[in-house]
């Protein structure tokens, strides 16, 4: 029964991808969603509708799947990672600034004009991940204390940048005379481009974060009895947090500079995956990856959904669900004690 | 055995140890006493290297403890810190398996030698029946008690306890002290124990050190160091000591003159 939790989670995942192929502009029944496959697999050709529909699934559906699903997965597998390290129900990704920071990087990029090529698209990512980046060393060097680096202190850090990047990414916005309208869809977490570029580029960011994060799960386990305790039970404490840190820190920034700013999925997901399986970190930070993706996965096919053919922001979907979810989450746990 | 030599922290410009030497022998326990603020914890702290030391060192066998990393240390002094918070959803057997943790891989895989070793941690303080259960739903004897057998799970020969009958009851403490006083006599480790109570350090401890203001200010047997000068001296406070009626220990009573 050790692996029931995986196929739960991972189920879930695989009925959010079909959801997601099918569901769009266009619908795609599942039956024929089935028969590409299988043509895909066999090399036949098809009939019409089905060729257009392989088109649609081929060169717009999964690219988006792809990006969303990477996203996703960032985020609940950083939340985990960042609730384990600061031991803290609250934290999330963008607890310790990378959310503002990337902000400020996108926003700073967006007030110049870039030529509408492949660079000028790629700017604003790559400026919100230098962003992200930028303000996870500079808020960690504010919150170092000789050789420790204390939690306390990197949390208010955390806060007191982002409340600054937050006014300056404001200010910059109200000054601008451009275009606002991609800002903000960007902010508010829906600044999807198209094709497979953008889920090249996160790729090896991705796989770098969530592989040592994977490998940090007896960690985190540690960290959670205090940091004297971790370090008496022989974890180098200091040099795990900062690799931990880093780690998640850069999948953050990778998500964020191509998704935008997605909240609650890093808060949500890991605290619903503790209450239905447990503490243990080594299970927790993978259920979390799966689970974030497939969460991020529904939420985008509702924001592509609701109001077509315009889209949603898909931050607004998981605001919108998250909150209310979690709230009720937090009252069922309350009598329990697990936070 | 544990040789603590010439042990000096502060916390910035105050000093909250000065020069603390102390020799704990295997086989015996070593109650360290002392009023509110004297360093106890500071020195637990210290000698297992999560605080930073001005001077001094901490030997065991020609080892130099502190110049080790975390790792190896954790193989040669294991820590029983009080029970303040636990994280409550962790089992009882996850808590102590992590005791294995300084001969585990990054992974933290557990090899079936070390789930024997967690079971016969788990044994010694009496847990066995706890292990299924989450530690959040124990009592602060029974969490005690588990933070015991995680440091047993480290089979190290030395442990070093932070006043861990601080919040127990008058039960758990009397059958807390006795484990660790098997502990010491049939397994031979080197315990120095910080204690509040002073009649627990007289009718558990081999030897008492008494450390006041970061100073130790007299080592011995119970005898020689739970006497009234020394103990009036050290917490302000006017004391009786007396001999137990029935028994071979000692009762320290608060004067009321």
């Amino acid at each position: 029964m050790r692996h029931l939790p995986y196929l739960w989670t991972l189920l879930f995942l695989t009925l959010a991808v079909i959801f997601s192929i099918a569901i769009g502009s266009v619908f795609i029944p599942p039956a024929d969603l089935g028969r590409i496959l299988v043509g895909w697999l066999t090399g036949a050709k098809f009939p019409e509708p089905l060729k257009t529909f392989a088109f649609i699934i081929a060169s717009i559906r999964l690219p988006r799947i792809a990006l969303v699903l990477l996203t996703g997965a960032a985020l609940g597998g950083s939340g985990a990672a960042y609730q384990g390290l600061f031991r803290n129900p609250l934290a999330d990704p963008y607890l310790i600034g990378v959310a503002s920071g990337a902000g400020l990087g996108a926003v700073l990029t967006m007030s110049v004009k870039w030529p509408y090529s492949f660079w000028g698209l790629m700017a604003v990512p790559a400026a919100a991940f230098v962003g992200a980046l930028l303000t996870v060393f500079l808020v960690y060097a504010l919150a170092r204390l000789g050789k420790t680096v204390p939690t306390t202190n990197l949390i208010l850090a955390g806060v007191a940048f982002s409340s600054f990047a937050t006014a300056l990414t404001s200010f910059l916005m109200l000054r601008s005379t451009g275009e606002l309208r991609r800002a903000i869809s960007w902010l508010l977490g829906g600044a999807s481009q198209a094709g497979w570029g953008p889920v090249l580029t996160v790729l090896p960011y991705l796989a770098i974060g969530l592989g040592i994060l994977l490998l940090s799960g007896h960690a985190l386990n540690l960290l959670q009895f205090g940091d004297d305790q971790a370090q008496q039970l022989g974890l180098n404490v200091t040099r795990t947090r900062t690799l931990i840190l880093l780690a998640a820190s850069l999948a953050t920034a990778a998500a964020v500079s191509f998704s935008g700013i997605i909240g609650f999925i890093g808060l949500i997901v890991p605290h619903v995956m503790r209450l239905w399986f447990g503490a243990d970190y080594r299970r927790l930070l993978l259920l979390s990856i799966i689970g974030g993706a497939g969460v991020l996965l529904l939420a985008d096919v509702i924001a592509r959904s609701v109001m077509a053919p315009q889209e949603l922001p898909v931050g607004i979907v998981t605001a919108l669900a998250g909150a209310p979810f979690f709230l009720w989450v937090l009252r069922r746990a309350k009598n329990q004690g697990y936070w | 055995m544990l040789r603590i030599e010439n042990l000096s922290v502060s916390y910035g410009p105050r000093h909250v140890l000065g020069n603390v030497s102390l020799e704990v022998n295997s086989g015996e326990v070593l109650a360290l006493i002392g009023p509110n603020g004297a360093g106890k914890s500071t020195l637990v702290r210290a000698v297992s290297g999560v605080v930073a030391v001005q001077s001094g060192k901490v030997r065991t066998n020609g080892n130099d403890l502190l110049s080790l990393p975390p790792m190896q240390r954790a193989r040669f002094l294991a820590v029983v810190p009080q029970v303040v918070s636990m994280p409550p959803a962790f089992t009882v057997w996850e808590t102590v398996l992590l005791g294995r943790t300084p001969y585990l891989n990054f992974l933290g895989q557990v090899s079936v030698r070390d789930e024997e070793v967690a079971r016969l941690a788990l044994a010694k303080v009496d847990a066995l029946d706890l292990a299924e259960r989450r530690v959040g739903e124990l009592s602060g004897g029974e969490q005690q008690r588990v933070l015991l057998a995680r440091a047993l799970a480290q089979a190290t020969p030395i442990l070093l306890l932070d006043e861990p009958t601080t919040n127990l009851d008058l039960h758990y403490q009397v059958s807390f002290m006795e484990i660790v006083r098997t502990l010491a006599h049939t397994d031979g480790l080197a315990v120095l124990i910080a204690l509040h109570d002073l009649n627990l350090a007289a009718r558990y401890a081999n030897r008492v050190a008494l450390l006041v203001a970061g100073k130790i200010k007299a080592v011995g047997t119970p005898r020689q160091v739970l006497t009234p000068e020394l103990i009036s001296a050290a917490y302000h406070l006017p004391v009786q000591v007396v001999s137990h009626p029935f028994e071979d220990v000692l009762l320290v009573l608060p004067d009321n003159h």
